[in-house]
């Protein structure tokens, strides 16, 4: 495993208390990927971007890059660059200063230090602004300073500790992208953190879910709303979340023959709900309220008591709260878990063969719904 | 019609302005601007006595001022102290902040300590610092110096009253950058060192720059503290031995209630007026012109 990626972290741990901090975190990343830390804030993504940096010191396991284990070396033996939240621009120091700062520290040559000091300008976008202080300049600005102090050491790793989180939501969306495509071009290998599911759905090649420090699930976007190992990745990627509810309240024939209906619950994606006349569907429900997006609605429902429900339908369906209507879905977009554990129970006709027709808004439909809202 | 109602409104915006000035002018001009311009007069005149009463005599005073050696010699003493005390305090303030904002056992005690000098009125230090020159038993006197009588000798009494003005400021100096330190980022360290930035190029890069506006506002107070502190010199050597620690303040000090000579003592105070207003001057451009970047 260790012998091809080019980072491999393996049973790294540190530990603050008993649930906050990160445990037997192992992880293995290949050249060039854009891999995002995601999950709720105190899950320990932060900290693990922080031991990967030698930032924080490990209680045990191993950092490899490239193969080398850096476990042991200062961050800046590790040959890697890292953007921070606040960016962390020195505020003395004019644009270009502050861009060069590390290759003057390192006593790079002052030719070499403006011939890529002028690549990281133009790859920003920053060419005329070099003489500002960080303090005159735009957020945006200061973000891609940033940006730019992390590529002109032209390191192959880049750590990223949400670099977005400081900025307005319409600059957010195209400054996702220019970073997506920087790091493409450039070829960079860059671990980036972030709460933000939209953000790592959008850019990542793998999302690694966490929770109080462990891995929750490492996989593609797609494999990660399509097929989540947990409960809890389940409820969390995805808008609106996916609701567990118990398996009891469907016909003892549609669970998954591995246990007890008692020790199951299931869950259903909102787009794949299907509001039909009452009695003719799988579940009964009554509407509570609607929330119209403009392309979608989101209609909140009440199955069952206190459980509520959001189903995603597309344009302005025509019901009105308190209509009783009847829920139905394609049987293998029944998503079951273990009740106890929260691991996903595999149906095995769906786990095995995912018919590519069976289910084809749900991939590409949660970017842009998490964006409307 | 119109015409009027503007006067009278420009006539109210002005009565708004000198009353919104008046509490900050009516202190000034009694404590500030009125004794100013007192002793700039009674510097004009002669020391009257019963029989000669006081005589308009012009720059006479100063003249006799330039001519005394006690005046250079009082003024070098003062520049000796001013050119020790400023730098060194600074830089000890420096150093001790440093270390009581790193992460070192008994951070609040280590800080408390070095401000304890600060606290202490100025008159007790130096009682406390009388005790430590004693020859023969203060704790100088256990150190090898044994019959080193540092308050007595022409050669040694300034630098002895200038080491207590220094462990007398260096603490409360060390709050202020303390306080400034705590205002930078920790997160600037953290990227500092990602880019390869030992502790010493961080804090000569960094740190240093970002201090320099705390830095100017310590230099004006250690500059203006050089001509203001004087107190330990009424305890550790009353400016002697020949006039050997003499410094300015204690001077006037003297001319006025030892010698009796107010008008002397007016035009000295009136000279340190001048010289204090021109460091100001120039000190003051310096800051406009190198605090901005915050």
């Amino acid at each position: 495993m260790s012998a091809s990626s080019f980072l491999s972290i393996q049973g790294l741990s540190r530990r603050f208390s008993a649930r906050s901090g990160v445990g037997e975190f192992s992880l293995a990343v290949e050249r060039g990927q854009f891999v995002v830390l995601l999950g709720p804030s105190g899950c320990g993504k932060s900290t693990t971007l922080r031991l990967i940096a030698g930032l924080e010191t490990p209680d045990a396991g191993r950092v490899e890059i490239d193969g080398r284990d850096v476990t042991a070396l200062s961050p800046s033996e590790r040959g890697l660059s890292m953007v921070f939240q606040s960016y962390a621009l020195f505020p003395h120091l004019d644009v270009a200063e502050n861009i060069v700062f590390g290759l003057k520290v390192r006593g790079v040559a002052r030719a070499e230090r403006r011939h890529r000091l002028d690549e990281a300008l133009a790859i920003t976008g920053l060419e005329g602004l070099e003489d500002r202080k960080p303090a005159k300049l735009s957020g945006g600005q200061r973000q891609r300073v940033a940006l730019a102090r992390a590529i002109v050491a032209d390191h192959p790793l880049c750590l990223m500790d949400e670099p977005l989180s400081n900025l307005d939501a319409q600059l957010r969306h195209s400054v996702r992208q220019d970073i997506r495509a920087l790091q493409k071009r450039l070829g960079m290998t860059v671990i980036y953190v972030t709460h933000d599911q939209t953000e790592a759905m959008s850019m990542a090649d793998i999302v690694v879910l966490m929770r109080d420090g462990q891995i929750e699930q490492a996989a593609s976007p797609a494999e990660i709303y399509m097929e989540p190992a947990t409960a809890f990745a389940a409820s969390f990627v995805g808008t609106p979340p996916m609701v567990m509810l118990p398996a009891e309240m469907l016909d003892a024939g549609a669970c998954p023959p591995a246990g007890a209906p008692a020790d199951m619950v299931f869950g259903v994606r909102g787009e794949d709900l299907a509001l039909h006349p009452e009695g003719q569907g799988r579940l009964a429900a009554q509407v509570v309220e609607l929330e119209f997006l403009g392309a979608e609605t989101f209609v909140h429902l009440e199955v069952a008591g206190p459980v509520r429900l959001i189903a995603r339908v597309p344009g302005r369906p025509a019901v009105v709260p308190g209509e009783r209507l009847s829920l139905d879905w394609p049987r293998e977009a029944t998503h079951w878990f273990d009740r106890a554990s929260g691991r996903r129970i595999a149906r095995p006709s769906s786990a095995l063969a995912p018919s590519p027709t069976d289910r084809p808004q749900s991939m590409p439909a949660l970017p842009s719904a998490a964006k409307g809202l | 019609m119109a015409d009027m109602t503007r006067q009278r409104e420009r006539r109210r915006t002005a009565l708004y302005g000198w009353m919104l000035l008046s509490p900050a002018l009516v202190l000034l001009t009694t404590f500030a601007f009125a004794p100013t311009i007192a002793t700039l007069w009674q510097s004009l005149f002669s020391a009257g006595t019963r029989r000669r009463p006081a005589a308009f005599v012009g720059l006479d005073n100063y003249a006799d001022l330039i001519a005394d050696p006690v005046f250079w010699r009082v003024l070098g003493n003062n520049l000796v102290y001013a050119g020790v005390t400023v730098p060194a305090s600074i830089v000890i303030a420096l150093g001790m902040a440093l270390w009581a904002n790193a992460n070192i056992p008994a951070r609040a005690f280590v800080r408390v300590a070095y401000f304890t000098p600060t606290m202490l009125p100025m008159i007790a230090a130096a009682n406390l610092w009388l005790f430590f020159y004693t020859p023969g038993i203060g704790p100088f006197a256990h150190l090898g110096f044994g019959s080193v009588n540092w308050l007595g000798q022409p050669d040694t009494a300034l630098w002895a009253v200038i080491v207590v003005a220094i462990w007398k400021e260096a603490g409360f100096f060390m709050i202020f950058y303390l306080a400034a330190l705590q205002t930078i980022p920790p997160d600037l360290k953290e990227a500092a060192l990602i880019e390869g930035a030992g502790r010493w190029t961080y804090t000569r890069r960094v740190v240093l720059p970002l201090l320099m506006p705390t830095t100017l506002f310590v230099l004006v107070n250690a500059l203006i503290n050089s001509v203001r502190l004087v107190d330990q010199l009424f305890i550790l050597t009353k400016g002697g031995p020949d006039n050997a620690s003499k410094l300015i303040l204690y001077w006037i000090w003297e001319l006025a209630f030892s010698y009796f000579d107010a008008p002397r003592a007016a035009a000295m105070t009136v000279l340190v007026l001048l010289m204090l207003g021109l460091v100001a001057i120039v000190q003051f451009g310096l800051i406009d012109r190198r605090a901005h970047y915050r």
